[in-house]
C-alpha cells in the first residue's frame, strides 16, 4: 500500500532531532534504515505526522572496539557489523547472529538502533543484547541515560524509550578470549524472522561451566533470559547430559503463544531443541546443525 | 501534501525531481523518472522486485523514501544496458532461461550485479544466500543460479562494468 501522508525533516544534529521529536509530542517518529518503519507505514500500523530522518545526524555510525568492550552507534548498519573483522573476536555472539538477520538488501540499510527500538520479539539483536547484558545509551530532552538491555524491552514493539528519546549507541561488555558461545535459530525460509532462537555464552573454570547467559527469542513478548537453563549449567561439566537437562529447563520456563506461524507447543519444543544444539555448538560437541 | 525537490543521478544522468515526501524511491523512479524497469509488487520489503543500487549498494526501493535519495547515485535495471545491448549478466540470464514471466528479473539482476561487482568470486552458496532476498514464482531458481555462476567471469575480467 502507498504510505500515509506525513511531513519529513532531516536534522543535522542530535539536539535538533530530539527537539523536533519533543515538539511533536509523540506524533513524530525517527527513521533510521526504514527497514521496519517503512513496512509499518505501508500497513498503516504507524501513521506519524512527521518523520525525523537520522541520516545526517553526525557521530551515530561509529564502531568502537577497546578494552571496555564494543560500542555500536545507533546508525551502524547490519552490513557495517558484517564487514568489521574486529567484531568476530570482540563480540563473537553478535557476529554470529548478524547473518541470520533479514536479507542482503535489507542488511544494506537496516540499523542497530532501529532494531533495538523496533523491539520485534523474534529479532536477533535484542536477544544478543540481552544475553550479553549490553547497555543501551539513550539521549532525550532531559539529557543522556543508560538502560540495561534487561530493562529496555517491555513488550512486543514496546521499549523503555520515551517519545522524544533516541538511542545513540549500544555497549557490549568486554569478551574474554576463552568464552564459549553459540547462536541458533529456526525459520521456515532463510532471512525470515525466527520461529524461535537461542543466543548464549558461558565461561569454563577448571572444567566446569560458570557465568552461563542464555537468551531465547521468538518465544514470547520479549526476548527472555532463561534462568532455569542457566542454573542447570552453572557448576556442571559441559557434557551432552548437562545440555539436555538445560534444554528441558529452557522448554519448561517459556510460555510461547500460538500464532499463524506456529503452535505454542511446537515453539516450546523447538526452543528446547535449539537450546541443546546451541550449547553443543558452543562446546564444540557436534550435532550443531 | 508536502513536496520536495531532489537532485540525484540516475543511471549516470543527473536528474531533478519534485516528489511528495511520502513517495517511495520505487514510485519516484517509475512515475516521476518514467523508468518502469524497476518493478513493484509487495511494497513492504518482502519480495525484492524493486531492488536498485543506491551509491553502489543493492537496496529495496520500496523501503526508502525518494527524499532520502537526494544527492545519491542510483542504478536501475535500465542502467545495466545503457545502449540497449544486454550486459553479460543479462545475456547469461537469457542463455540459461533464468526468467519466465520476468516480473522478478529486474530486482534479481540488480541484486546479482551488486553482488558480483563486490564479490566476483561469490560461490554458489553465497549466491543462493543473497538470492534468498528475491522471490521468483516461475523459475524455481535453478536456472538463475546457473546464469549468475556463468556470468562471474565477466565481472572478474572487466573491473569496469556498467
Ligand atoms: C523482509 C524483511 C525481513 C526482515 N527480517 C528480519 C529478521 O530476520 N531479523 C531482524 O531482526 N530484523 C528483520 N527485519 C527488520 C530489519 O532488521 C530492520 O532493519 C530493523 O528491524 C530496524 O532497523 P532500521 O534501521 O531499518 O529501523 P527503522 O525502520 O528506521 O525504525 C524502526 C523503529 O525504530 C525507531 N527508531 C529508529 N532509529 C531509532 C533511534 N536511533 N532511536 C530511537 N528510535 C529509533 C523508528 O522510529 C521505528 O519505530 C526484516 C525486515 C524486512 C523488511
Ligand atoms: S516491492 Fe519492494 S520488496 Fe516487494
Ligand atoms: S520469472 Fe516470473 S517471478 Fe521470476
Amino acid at each position: 500500500m502507498k504510505l500515509p501522508n506525513f511531513d519529513y525533516a532531516c536534522p543535522t544534529s542530535l539536539a535538533e532531532a530530539i527537539d523536533l521529536l519533543a515538539r511533536h509530542d509523540g506524533d513524530a517518529k525517527p527513521i533510521s534504515g526504514g527497514q521496519s518503519l517503512m513496512p509499518m507505514l505501508a500497513f498503516r500500523l504507524a501513521a506519524p505526522s512527521l518523520l525525523v530522518d537520522l541520516r545526517l545526524v553526525p557521530g551515530l555510525d561509529r564502531i568502537t572496539v577497546d578494552e571496555s568492550g564494543v560500542e555500536l552507534g545507533a546508525r551502524v548498519r547490519w552490513r557495517d557489523v558484517e564487514a568489521d573483522e574486529r567484531l568476530a573476536r570482540a563480540c563473537p555472539l553478535l557476529a554470529a547472529a548478524i547473518p541470520h538477520i533479514a536479507h542482503y538488501q535489507i542488511r544494506n540499510r537496516g540499523t542497530i538502533g532501529g532494531s533495538l527500538a523496533h523491539a520485534d520479539p523474534a529479532a536477533e539483536l535484542p536477544a544478543v543484547a540481552l544475553a550479553c547484558a549490553a547497555e543501551i545509551v539513550i539521549e532525550g530532552p532531559d539529557g543522556r541515560r543508560v538502560v540495561a538491555a534487561q530493562d529496555f524491552f517491555l513488550g512486543p514493539l514496546t521499549t523503555a524509550l520515551e517519545p522524544a528519546e533516541l538511542i545513540v549507541a549500544v555497549r557490549f561488555p568486554p569478551w574474554p578470549a576463552a568464552r564459549r558461545h553459540g547462536f541458533q535459530e529456526f525459520s521456515r525460509r532463510r532471512g525470515d524472522f525466527a520461529l524461535a532462537g537461542v543466543a548464549l555464552f558461558f565461561d569454563e573454570e577448571s572444567g566446569l561451566i560458570g557465568n552461563a547467559h542464555v537468551a531465547g527469542f521468538g518465544i514470547g513478548d520479549v526476548p527472555q533470559r532463561l534462568a532455569g537453563a542457566e542454573a542447570e549449567l552453572n557448576g556442571r561439566a559441559p557434557t551432552l547430559e548437562t545440555f539436555a537437562a538445560a534444554a528441558r529447563a529452557a522448554a519448561a520456563e517459556v510460555a510461547p503463544q500460538t500464532d499463524i506461524h506456529a503452535e505454542a507447543d511446537y515453539r516450546r519444543a523447538l526452543l528446547g531443541t535449539l537450546t541443546e544444539r546451541t550449547l553443543a555448538q558452543a562446546a564444540g560437541l557436534g550435532h550443531a546443525a | 501534501m508536502t513536496t520536495e525537490r531532489i537532485t540525484l543521478t540516475i543511471n549516470g544522468t543527473e536528474t531533478t525531481l519534485d516528489v511528495p515526501v511520502r513517495m517511495t524511491l520505487a514510485d519516484a523512479l517509475r512515475e516521476k523518472a518514467r523508468l518502469t524497469g524497476t518493478h513493484v509488487a509487495c511494497e513492504h520489503g518482502v519480495c525484492g522486485a524493486c531492488t536498485v543500487l543506491v551509491d553502489g549498494l543493492a537496496v529495496r526501493s520500496c523501503l526508502m523514501l525518494a527524499v532520502q535519495a537526494d544527492g545519491a547515485e542510483i542504478l536501475t535495471v535500465e542502467g545495466l544496458a545503457p545502449d540497449g545491448a544486454l550486459s553479460p549478466l543479462q545475456a547469461s540470464f537469457r542463455a540459461h532461461h533464468a526468467l519466465q514471466c520476468g516480473f522478478c528479473t529486474p530486482g534479481i539482476l540488480t541484486t546479482m550485479h551488486a553482488l558480483l561487482t563486490a564479490e566476483p568470486d561469490a560461490d554458489e552458496e553465497r549466491i543462493r544466500d543473497v538470492l534468498s532476498g528475491n522471490l521468483c514464482r516461475c523459475t524455481g531458481y535453478l536456472p538463475i543460479v546457473e546464469a549468475v555462476l556463468a556470468a562471474r567471469d565477466s565481472y572478474r575480467r572487466t573491473e569496469e562494468t556498467p
